[in-house]
Formats: C-alpha cells, sequence, structure tokens
C-alpha cells in the first residue's frame, strides 16, 4: 500500500547512491529520485508497490523488469501510460498508480 | 545495399552486426534497451560509477569488450541503432517498430532475430503477489541500478542464474535468506559431469560461487507457498527440504526462476517452424546449424537455443555469415567451422545444464486448483482444469475458454506451466498440448501510436 509514515520502500539502494537526485510526483505527493533510476526504481525504493492488480485483491510492482511481462505500467497525470521498468526517470514527473479521473475507463 | 536488420543488441546481435559490417554491410540494430548489451552484459546508466568487474564479475572482459565493439561501430557510422525500440510486428519484409518518437515502418531485405529469452518461472501458491518477482529482475535491479529488490531476499528456482545471482547480491551485501534450488543434487551431479567435460572452467567457476553460498543454499527442495498479505507482499516461504521436512524462511521479497525461456515471438512472425525441444521442456525455433530459419531469416542467440552469452556471441556470428554467403558474398569458411566446432561445445555444456537443473514438472503438475497460474489476469489452475472438457487439451483453445495465455504478459510467463497442468490432466507429454500462436503486436502500443495512415507509415514517420 502506498503508506506515506512508512520509511522506506520495498528496494533498497546497495550501490551508486551519489547520484543527483530528482524530484517527481506519485499519486500527488513529492518524492525524490536519483537521476538514472527507472520510474519503477524511484517510485518502489520510497513506496512497495506501484498500482492496483485488476484481476484480484492485491497489488503489483512488477515482476521481470525488462519489458517483458507488461506488469508494471503505470500512469501519468495527462493520461498516456508508461512501462515504470523501462522508463527513465524525469524531474517533475508526474505519476499516477491509478488512471486519471478524466480518463475514460470501461465499467466492469 | 542490403538492407539487414537485427533484432537484439545482446551478444548474438552484436556479433552479427560486427560481422556484417565487417563484410561492408551496414545493418540496422534495433533494440529495446537504452544502450546495448542485452540482459546478461546489461549496462547501467551513463552516470553510474560501478566498474565491470564489479558488474559482470569474471565476465567482465567480455561484456567490457562487446560494449566497447557496438559503441566503436556505431561511433564510425558502421552501423544504425535503434535504441528503446521494440520490433511489434513483422510482415512481408517490413518491421513495425514503436520507439520513443511512435511506430514507423522499417523494410529490410533480410532479418537476424537475437531476441533472447527470459526467465522461465513456475507457478507457486503467492507468486502473484506485490514483491515476488523473476530471478532476472533480481540481477537486472542488481546490475542495471544498484538496488536489492528487498531487505530479505528469497532465491527459488534451478539453474545457473540461481547461483550467480545469490553471489552477486551476496557481494553486493544485499540480505539473502534463502537459496532454494529444485534440482536434486543427483541430477546436479549427472548434469554437472557432463558440462565439466565440455567446459570445466566455466563449470568450476560455477562450483566456486555455490561454494560461498554456504548455508544458505539447499538443493532438491519442493515449494509448497509464498504466504502473505497480497497487497505488502511476501512474509515467508513455506517448503520442504530434499528429505522432505518441512521448513519456514521468512523473507519480503521472493525471486523465481527455472532457467531460460527463448524469447520466440518474433522468430515465429517472422516464418519460423518450431519443434518441441525434450532438452528444454520448450519449444524452439528450427534452423540448420548457422542459424538459418527461412528464406532470408537468421537466428541466433538465447533466442534460438539456450546457450549463453558465450554460445550467443559465436551463433551470432555464425548467422551474419550465412546471411553473407547467401547474399553471394565470400566468407571465411575456416572461421564459419571453428565457429561451428565452438558451438556444438557450448551446446553439450547445455545439454549438462538442462539436465543438471531441470524443468519442475512434477511440482506444477501438483499444483492446488486455488494456485495462481496466469498471474496477468489471476486465473486459477483450476480454472484451467475446468475448461479442458469443452476445450480439449490444446492449447490455443484452452486458451480461448480459460483466457490462460491471453493476459497482458501474451502467456511469456504462463504457457509453459500451463502445458504441464494440462498435460497432466490429460495423461499426455506437454509437447502434445501444442504451442500458442504468438500474435502481434508482440508488446503493448498505444492506439494513437498504431493508427498511422498509410503513406505515413510508408515514409517511416511516427503517426
Amino acid at each position: 500500500m502506498n503508506d506515506p509514515s512508512r520509511p522506506t520502500g520495498r528496494l533498497q539502494r546497495l550501490a551508486e547512491t551519489e547520484r543527483a537526485p530528482l524530484d517527481f510526483h506519485f499519486d500527488g505527493q513529492p518524492l525524490t529520485g536519483l537521476e538514472g533510476d527507472s520510474v519503477l526504481t524511484a517510485i518502489l525504493t520510497s513506496r512497495t508497490d506501484l498500482r492496483a492488480a485488476e484481476f484480484g485483491p492485491g497489488r503489483r510492482t512488477g515482476f521481470c523488469l525488462m519489458g517483458a511481462c507488461q506488469d508494471c505500467w503505470i500512469w501519468q497525470e495527462n493520461g498516456p501510460r508508461l512501462r515504470a521498468c523501462s522508463t527513465t526517470l524525469r524531474a517533475g514527473m508526474r505519476l499516477l498508480s491509478e488512471p486519471p479521473s478524466t480518463w475514460p475507463v470501461a465499467e466492469s | 545495399m542490403t538492407r539487414v536488420l537485427i533484432v537484439g543488441a545482446g551478444p548474438a546481435g552484436i556479433r552479427a552486426a560486427q560481422t556484417l559490417a565487417a563484410a561492408g554491410l551496414r545493418p540496422t540494430v534495433v533494440d529495446e534497451a537504452n544502450r546495448a548489451g542485452g540482459q546478461i552484459y546489461r549496462r547501467p546508466p551513463q552516470s553510474f560509477i560501478r566498474p565491470p568487474s564489479t558488474l559482470y564479475g569474471s565476465e567482465a572482459g567480455k561484456a567490457t569488450a562487446l560494449h566497447n565493439l557496438f559503441d566503436d561501430l556505431l561511433a564510425t557510422d558502421q552501423i544504425a541503432h535503434h535504441p528503446q525500440s521494440s520490433v511489434l510486428g513483422l510482415h512481408d519484409g517490413v518491421a513495425q517498430v514503436l520507439g520513443p518518437g511512435g511506430v514507423s515502418a522499417l523494410p529490410y531485405d533480410r532479418l537476424i532475430i537475437a531476441t533472447g529469452a527470459t526467465d522461465r518461472p513456475a507457478p507457486v501458491p503467492g507468486w502473484e503477489m506485490a514483491g515476488v518477482f523473476s530471478l532476472g529482475a533480481a540481477q537486472i535491479a542488481l546490475k542495471a541500478q544498484g538496488v536489492a529488490l528487498g531487505r530479505r531476499i528469497v532465491l527459488a528456482g534451478s539453474g545457473p542464474l540461481l547461483t550467480l545471482v545469490a553471489a552477486q547480491l551476496l557481494d553486493a551485501g544485499a540480505g539473502v535468506a534463502a537459496v532454494l534450488d529444485t534440482a536434486p543434487l543427483s541430477a546436479q551431479i549427472r548434469g554437472g559431469l557432463a558440462m565439466a567435460a565440455a567446459r570445466p572452467r566455466v563449470t568450476l567457476r560455477g562450483l566456486g560461487l555455490r561454494a560461498r553460498l554456504g548455508r544458505l543454499y539447499h538443493a532438491g527442495v519442493t515449494l509448497d507457498a509464498i504466504e502473505g498479505d497480497p497487497a505488502t507482499g511476501p512474509a515467508e516461504i513455506r517448503w520442504r527440504d530434499a528429505r522432505g521436512r518441512a521448513r519456514v524462511t521468512p523473507c519480503d521479497s521472493v525471486a523465481l526462476g527455472w532457467h531460460l525461456r527463448s524469447e520466440t515471438a518474433l522468430a515465429e512472425l517472422a516464418g519460423a517452424h518450431f519443434d518441441w525441444s525434450t532438452i528444454w521442456s520448450q519449444w524452439l525455433p528450427v534452423s540448420d546449424d548457422e542459424g538459418r530459419a527461412g528464406p532470408g531469416l537468421y537466428l541466433a542467440g538465447d533466442g534460438l537455443s539456450i546457450l549463453g552469452a558465450d554460445g550467443a556471441e559465436i551463433a551470432g556470428r555464425l548467422a551474419a555469415r550465412a546471411c553473407l554467403a547467401d547474399l553471394g558474398q565470400t566468407t571465411d569458411p575456416a572461421a564459419q567451422a571453428l565457429d561451428l566446432r565452438a558451438l556444438r561445445r557450448m551446446r553439450r555444456f547445455a545439454t549438462g545444464i538442462a539436465r543438471a537443473f531441470p524443468w519442475p514438472a512434477q511440482m506444477i503438475r501438483a499444483l492446488p486448483d486455488d494456485t495462481v497460474l496466469c498471474r496477468c489476469e489471476g486465473i486459477t489452475c483450476g480454472a484451467l482444469r475446468a475448461t479442458l472438457p469443452r476445450s480439449g487439451p490444446e492449447a490455443n483453445r484452452a486458451k480461448s475458454l480459460s483466457r490462460i495465455g491471453m493476459g497482458r504478459c501474451q502467456g511469456r510467463y504462463c504457457q509453459l506451466a500451463g502445458a504441464e497442468i494440462m498435460a497432466a490432466a490429460s495423461d499426455a507429454h506437454p509437447a502434445q498440448m501444442g504451442r500458442l500462436r504468438a500474435q502481434p503486436p508482440v508488446r503493448p502500443a498505444p492506439l494513437h501510436a498504431l493508427a498511422v495512415r498509410d503513406d505515413e507509415a510508408n515514409n517511416g514517420r511516427p503517426g
């Protein structure tokens, strides 16, 4: 869950920690990643998941990290989705774990 | 000039590009990564500082040689490179390529496919929860991003990557809770002898890595379940040791993988035929020894036959020389013969690996009905079993009725386990279940990228 009171996220940084910080937003909250992070790394070093599962009660964190499983697609505030494992973080990104409220979503 | 398209810039694709460029062609290389190297020699972003010896260990020299070679080919304009680009489909000599600017059409005369492999996971009860990853993901996270997937990671499955990733994580200071190998020691010894006969030094290096895992490593285990909360992820993994004793290992992350699965979707769209490989327990494309798989179609690397990075370099050269020979160019027959001999040695080694670290067919066949088989859409083993009376034991019909293989991964991570479940229920061999047909686009693409007018597509401009 995206509990901001949790001090750290799921992924643990082991190396390469001297890179420049990059600020971005996830679900409206300010987060900081490092230059060269994938979007997945940047989110999951602060949070424990990326999005809700569509077909079950769980949350999703990505699975293969090589662009093959398509588990880590998340949303941008301006609409288009992106694959978090293969997208490099840019400063100022505004990302969402669910579709923007203005986005047309099929009724289930 | 003949337009040769190479898909994939791993060891096979890079060596193919080098061979073609040396013959005066200027091949086009399409690759999904930012920087060429493939998965095993994957390069972190440019601002990262860990040296190759840290990233690639004993293989640092080979990795650096390939990276430098590719950068040099690019700097001297001997190749065209489309990074961050996926081939979505192939039709009538045109590749539909999705890149940062949208979809474009790349016409080609000859095609070399070097798309590598993915992990081959098997379902384990609970594997659909957050915080369960593939084994390759654990390695990519470390190598390309400098992160560990959790604080207490369990690595489970089988194959050379299991031991390698565990050793790399330990070296990097990650918390590894256990390394659970489903391959019995007896199989590992039998296969290991064949491995050692073919490549003694590589086999010894593997044994050295294994020794460093110490008591974290367990052979011959059976995985029972990953327990935890679907929202927050694993809390523990339940397993049985080689003597059948129940064990529990607390963890916050699990990485699963049983060696590799060839990535063959594009080869199929390009017209390759397939055979069931009894060695690898999966469908593999059919080619001649040099990689010819159809008119103007060449395959190389793990996407053809899972021989690993060294074998992929050889196969990349072989395929490129075959392509050159078919174009009427003179090639070096001595070099081709030498590489063919080297490839045979790689094949003997790989056959030993397959014997040492078998696919856990019995574990999959015994999965309970409520275990999720398709982690994309949460479809259970029981749902597939219940489909069989209507679909019959055939993968594509069962897919239509159960949606096993229809999710966003397009069956990459459930097809082989699904075939095992169907085969068990039908008292048959998984090869008799047929093979899921590959469907374009082989990667998801936004509709606006695909909605291109014909005249724009022919000019290669994004829509």
